[in-house]
């Protein structure tokens, strides 16, 4: 079964904090501001939809989804 | 960037046959020239050095006898390499101790132009065996090399030197001008000088800098996806490493298992530093307890720990020094052989200055990409650099017993856990198990600090080994 994965590309990633704010469920934010997000993390298919437009809205477009 | 080219014809030295033959029956015949190893294996890399004082063609051939190199146009030599070295069980000796004969073939299925480099750069200020080897065994590094890039059809050998590295780049850029003029040297070979940094070794990060010029790490969601600069696959290895695969290719698999353990044969090169009277590197046996390494150093003090594995490395304290320096033994106590780097800690050094000193240091060399590397590692510096000021006595209700600060140790480890595999290299995660060792190894330290006695002596040991780091050679 193929499902919707996330990971952030750190060197991309500025802490705009978006992709925390629309999936606060799969997506934290450290200390600094940086979201906590294990490589490869698996969206719950309910959220797939905000999932793709964090992917849009990122201004870095560090946000990377990948099917598998 | 210097460059040594030549379109020399190959010389076979070998045959795949041979090859195969030595692979499958080496018993004991194929010791050619190496009358002079010695027995317990430690003169593998350095002996022709240590039996000439020359790190000249002709005695290196004298030595070692003949590279073996594919024919002009013959085919299969790349799985018989990887198949040979698989053998021996030979492991990458650049830190990742990843099998060398898993990249060789992971290289040879991957496209069909390909780029040898060979990683001689050593950003461990601790570290100094790559060049060591580099200036008193150049031919036997270049053998690996080319054998590795003729096998595998690459058609671009590039051997990197730190900027600051002038006589290792001299005794390289002599080597290969050597061959030049004779019949080896099937692949070009050149000289690269990428920043001394310590990060510029990291795998992807040098192949960034040969690409647009800058030695930063890049993010890779996929690492089975090799490398690559334009259609060339890049095949990244340690010059070490290389000069093993040139030895194994002589003597065979089972010659390079006389030496080490059945789990981690053969030999290494091991850069030993701080309280000891002998810095410097010494080629050791995979499996000699550390304790015995060190000791072969001359420690000058009682040896309170030791750094294995460099500032990205782990601490052992007194319990676990007879560790066998091979990876399993070293795994079950959090550690790895790494680039074979081993620091002395006497014991009236403070153990948390020790720390906090290397988690600034690496901290500021952290490539500046990636926020929880930018923004975790110096908070990380400054709360170590706070547990080792930490003099003020602790009241009755201090919880962490860290006076002023009761949030300090809570806080530390959050930091340490937060940082943990959130870069796009694995720069964090070495310094978190440094730091994490170090506290562990460290707790009367850490203890006496949060209770405000002071400590004794916070002066730094573990300075850099680069200096000393030819001191073997006497
Ligand atoms: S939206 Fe993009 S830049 Fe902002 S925190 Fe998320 S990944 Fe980073
Ligand atoms: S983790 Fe640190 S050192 Fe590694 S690429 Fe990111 S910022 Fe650079």
């Amino acid at each position: 079964m193929s499902e919707l994965r996330l990971t952030v590309d750190p060197v991309a990633c500025d802490a705009f904090g978006f992709c925390a704010e629309l999936l606060p469920e799969i997506v934290g934010l450290d200390e600094w501001g940086y979201p906590v997000v294990a490589p490869g993390e698996a969206v719950p298919p309910h959220l797939a939809k905000l999932a793709r437009q964090a992917a849009r809205s990122c201004p870095r477009q560090a946000v990377i989804l990948t099917v598998g | 960037m210097t460059t040594a080219t030549t379109s020399a014809a190959p010389r076979g030295a070998a045959t795949p046959a041979r090859l195969a033959e030595r692979r499958l029956a080496p018993a004991t015949g194929h010791a050619p020239a190496a009358g002079s190893e010695r027995r317990d294996g430690t003169t593998r890399l350095l002996g022709a050095w240590q039996a000439h004082q020359s790190a000249r063609l002709a005695e290196h051939l004298a030595h070692h006898g003949p590279p073996v190199l594919p024919p002009p146009r013959a085919c299969g030599w790349a799985d018989l390499l990887a198949r040979l070295v698989a053998d021996a069980g030979l492991t990458g000796r650049g830190g990742a101790g990843f099998p060398t004969s898993a990249k060789l073939a992971a290289a040879a299925r991957a496209g069909e132009r390909r780029w040898l480099v060979v990683d001689g750069l050593e950003g461990e200020p601790e570290s100094a065996k790559d060049r060591v080897l580099l200036q008193c065994a150049p031919h036997l590094v270049l053998d690996g090399a080319e054998l590795v890039a003729a096998a595998l059809g690459a058609d671009r050998i590039t051997v990197c030197v730190a900027a600051d590295q002038g006589a290792t780049a001299t005794a390289v850029h002599r080597a290969a001008t050597e061959r030049e003029r004779t019949a080896l040297a099937p692949v070009p070979v050149e000289l690269a000088r990428p920043p001394a940094r310590f990060l510029a070794g990291e795998e992807s990060a040098l192949v960034n800098w040969l690409r647009c010029g800058t030695a930063l790490p890049t993010f890779r969601p996929d690492k089975a996806v090799p490398l690559a600069i334009g259609r060339r696959t890049m095949l990244v290895h340690n010059a070490e490493t290389l000069a093993h695969v040139a030895l194994v290719a002589r003597h065979g698999a089972k010659w390079f298992r006389h030496a080490g353990t059945a789990d981690a044969p053969g030999t290494t090169l091991v850069t030993v530093s701080g309280a000891v009277a002998r810095p410097g590197v010494v080629e050791v046996e995979l499996g000699t307890p550390i304790d015995t390494i060190v000791a072969a150093a001359k420690p000058t003090a009682t040896v309170h720990a030791v750094l294995v594995g460099g500032r990205g490395g782990t601490w052992l304290g007194t319990n676990d020094m007879g560790t066998p320096l091979a990876p399993r033994a070293l795994r079950e106590r959090g550690a790895a052989v790494g680039a074979g780097i081993l620091v002395a800690l006497p014991a009236e050094a403070c153990g948390v200055a020790e720390i906090a000193r290397m988690a600034t240091a690496m901290a500021a060399e952290s490539a500046g990409q990636c926020g929880p590397c930018v923004f975790g590692l110096p908070a990380i510096a400054d709360d170590l650099r706070r547990l080792a000021a930490a003099a003020a006595p602790s009241g009755p209700g201090s919880r962490s017993g860290i006076g002023a600060d009761p949030d300090l140790g809570t806080r530390l480890q959050r930091r340490l856990g937060a940082v943990t595999g959130r870069g796009a290299c694995r720069h964090p995660d070495g310094v978190v198990r440094m730091v994490r060792s170090g506290l562990a190894v460290f707790a009367d330290d850490v203890a006496r600090h949060g209770t405000g006695r002071p400590c004794t002596a916070a002066t730094p040991v573990a300075g850099p080994a680069r200096d000393a780091a030819t001191r073997w050679q006497t």
